[in-house]
């Protein structure tokens, strides 16, 4: 985050006359992220005392079934300074998460954070590449919609579009393992009920890309589906509320062919909120994998959340939320940025 | 209305020009086909809901009670088959919609009441209070959902009650958005201004000018924010956090997703709860873009 400067006053000052544009967007820049700075410490905030205050003794349930005897309490009461007042441990929680010392998980015998940067890579693969899809066929849905506006394709889609909308994700995930991976009736299941890999695929080889690839089919397909239906619905919206703008007339006037005054001057105009959303929703990676990994078995972020969840491993939960909610910040202070940069009316 | 008698008053006059508006008002939604459409389905599941009692006896949900076999196939005693438990899926479901409905509605109760309160504050006062109000609703959304309406229910246990706190107040700071871009746009008006050159104290100015603008688009937001709330509830159910005790849409695919009708391939049992809340949801959904359009103008013409 320590890219961009963060006083505005200095950008302003050694930008002088001639690079105005630039220091509008220094400005506007240092003010995200001096939001996006708030928005941590709040988070912080919030994540201490939702762990601390709010279930009784914070040893006892911070370090449930694995410490039994008092002796035990106590010392873990120490290192954690939880036997100081409030004030003092909210810094000694700060020394630790600056540390990266997250804790320690009951469940792995580990500590959190190396256990966050193991489950990280599944996740952001299966996340990552779904987005990726949604983005290009919801946006070239929403496009195809919002231009033909009351078409039978854009009936269609938009009906499919609130449908999906509309279903929790994991259910739509659920029927498709009962469809494709497990079969129905006569018809065998052609893909893998869950996992990320076969239990014999030799890492290294084309084959375990392969492998991966074909047990990620199924997940992928789900995500991508959840995404796109909101994709196309903020694109439909965004190029139907650029009808009939004088630009396009004019445009029109000069004799293009309808495909190039959609795609050279209607398109890039709506563009821009889905440019937004797209990288709003990338925050919420966790989130959104939770479920998704959950029945996919896929060893991810998502399902190390459920498997948290059902000790219930505080730290663990601690620490996914502590990534969790510093993934939102990022992306939004992200999606700011673009969006300043791609559009000059919001910088003042 | 031209030939108004002098007798009526200005309440009276207030009250039909309001009535005349409502009637104005219905006779757009019903125009809109989509939004009828969700009504109707939406006036049919409530309809269940309530009259639950009827339709289904209520010991069909005692696993103890329970007559049919394990995961028995559609037949004619058992519509739409059985459970892991031999209970009836049709008997589950019908009371399912209970608390699904419940928690949608209450948790929406919820998320309004704050919402509304918080952005119209923030809104109407601007200054430190308002500001400070801004950022905390900013602060409030950029938590993820999920993550934390799971930490707050293993922290606050597993209860009915729980379930809507949690949906609740992980779920206002859009609704405050909404509502504080909208009392802005309202403060500037200039009959506001004529109100408060004659004296208008912040109570009467909020009561009577600014609620009263407000309240429609809460209206509206209102049925898009059930949607959500449902599916929060089917969710957090579906992840093992709702009350372990009552049986709604997202507690049935739990169990059919833990005793593995998924690889069983007893679709009677994972289908129908989804198919009800995809109803519901986008019932609800298509009742407030409806409500929106007839609200708002602008998106009329979408």
């Amino acid at each position: 985050m320590s890219v961009v400067v963060a006083d505005p006053a200095a950008v302003a000052a050694e930008a002088g006359s001639n690079r105005r544009r630039w220091s509008g967007y220094g400005r506007y820049a240092g003010g995200k992220v001096l939001g996006a700075l708030g928005s941590l410490v709040f988070m912080l905030v919030v994540n201490f005392f939702l762990f601390r205050v709010l279930p009784g003794d914070p040893a006892r349930t911070l370090g449930r079934g694995r410490l039994s005897t008092p002796e035990q309490l106590e010392e873990f009461r120490r290192t954690y300074g939880l036997d100081q007042p409030l004030g003092e441990q909210f810094v000694t929680f700060l020394k630790n998460i600056v540390h990266g010392d997250l804790g320690y998980s009951i469940l792995y015998h580990q500590n959190v954070s190396e256990i966050l940067v193991d489950r990280l890579w599944p996740t952001l693969l299966l996340v990552g590449s779904s987005t990726i899809l949604a983005a290009v066929f919801g946006i070239w849905i929403g496009i195809r919609a919002g231009w033909d506006r009351g078409s039978r394709f854009d009936r269609f889609s938009t009906g499919t579009s609130l449908t999906l909308y509309s279903m929790p994700e994991w259910w739509l995930g659920l029927l498709l393992i009962a469809a494709f991976a497990v079969g129905i009736g006569p018809l065998p299941g052609i893909f893998p009920t869950g996992g990320l890999h076969s239990v014999d695929a030799d890492p290294g080889t084309v084959g375990y890309v392969l492998d991966t690839a074909w047990h990620l089919t199924l997940p992928v397909i789900t995500l991508t589906l959840a995404y796109l239906a909101d994709y196309a619905l903020i694109m439909r919206g965004s190029l139907v509320d650029e009808h009939g703008s004088d630009y396009l007339t004019t445009a029109r006037a000069k004799g293009l062919r309808d495909i190039k005054v959609r795609n050279r001057h209607g398109v890039p105009n709506a563009l821009l909120p889905t440019t937004t959303v797209v990288a709003l929703n990338f925050g919420f990676v966790v989130a959104g994998a939770i479920t998704i990994e959950t029945i996919f078995s896929i060893p991810g972020l998502g399902l190390l959340t459920t498997e948290a969840l059902a000790v219930p491993d505080y730290w663990l939960l601690q620490g996914i939320f502590l990534l969790s909610s510093a993934g939102v910040i990022l992306a939004n202070l992200a999606a700011n940025l673009l969006y300043g940069f791609l559009d000059p009316r919001v910088r003042t | 209305m031209s030939t108004t008698a002098p007798a009526l008053t200005s309440r009276q006059l207030t009250r039909r020009r309001r009535r005349a508006a409502w009637a104005r008002g219905w006779r757009e939604f019903r125009g809109n086909r989509a939004g009828m459409v969700g009504l109707v389905i939406l006036v049919l599941f409530v309809a269940i809901a309530l009259a639950a009692p009827l339709l289904a006896d209520q010991s069909g949900l005692e696993v103890t009670k329970a007559t049919g076999g394990v995961l028995e196939p559609p037949s004619s005693s058992y519509w739409l088959g059985t459970d892991d438990n031999g209970r009836s899926v049709l008997t589950l479901l019908i009371w399912g919609s209970r608390i699904s409905l419940f928690v949608g509605l209450m948790a929406t109760l919820i998320s309004m009441l704050i919402g509304t309160v918080v952005g119209l504050t923030s809104g109407y006062f601007g200054g430190f209070s308002g500001g400070a109000l801004f950022r905390l609703t900013e602060w409030f959304l950029a938590i993820p959902f999920l993550p934390l309406a799971i930490v707050l229910a293993t922290v606050l246990g597993r209860s009915l009650l729980n379930i809507v706190i949690v949906i609740g107040v992980t779920s206002w700071p859009g609704t405050a958005l909404l509502i504080r871009a909208q009392v802005l746009s309202i403060k500037e008006r200039t009959y506001l201004e004529r109100s408060r050159a004659l004296g208008a104290g912040h109570r009467h100015l909020i009561r009577r000018h600014v609620l009263p603008n407000v309240i429609p688009l809460v209206f509206a937001n209102t049925t898009l924010c059930v949607a959500v709330a449902i599916l929060s509830e089917t969710t957090l159910s579906f992840l093992g956090l709702g009350d372990p005790t009552r049986v709604s849409w997202g507690s049935m695919l739990d169990d059919a997703y833990s005793v593995g009708a998924i690889t069983t391939g007893s679709w009677w049992f994972f289908v129908p709860p989804g198919v009800c809340v995809v109803l519901v949801v986008l019932s609800f959904t298509l009742v407030g873009q409806a409500l929106e359009a007839v609200l708002n103008p602008r998106l009329r013409e979408r």
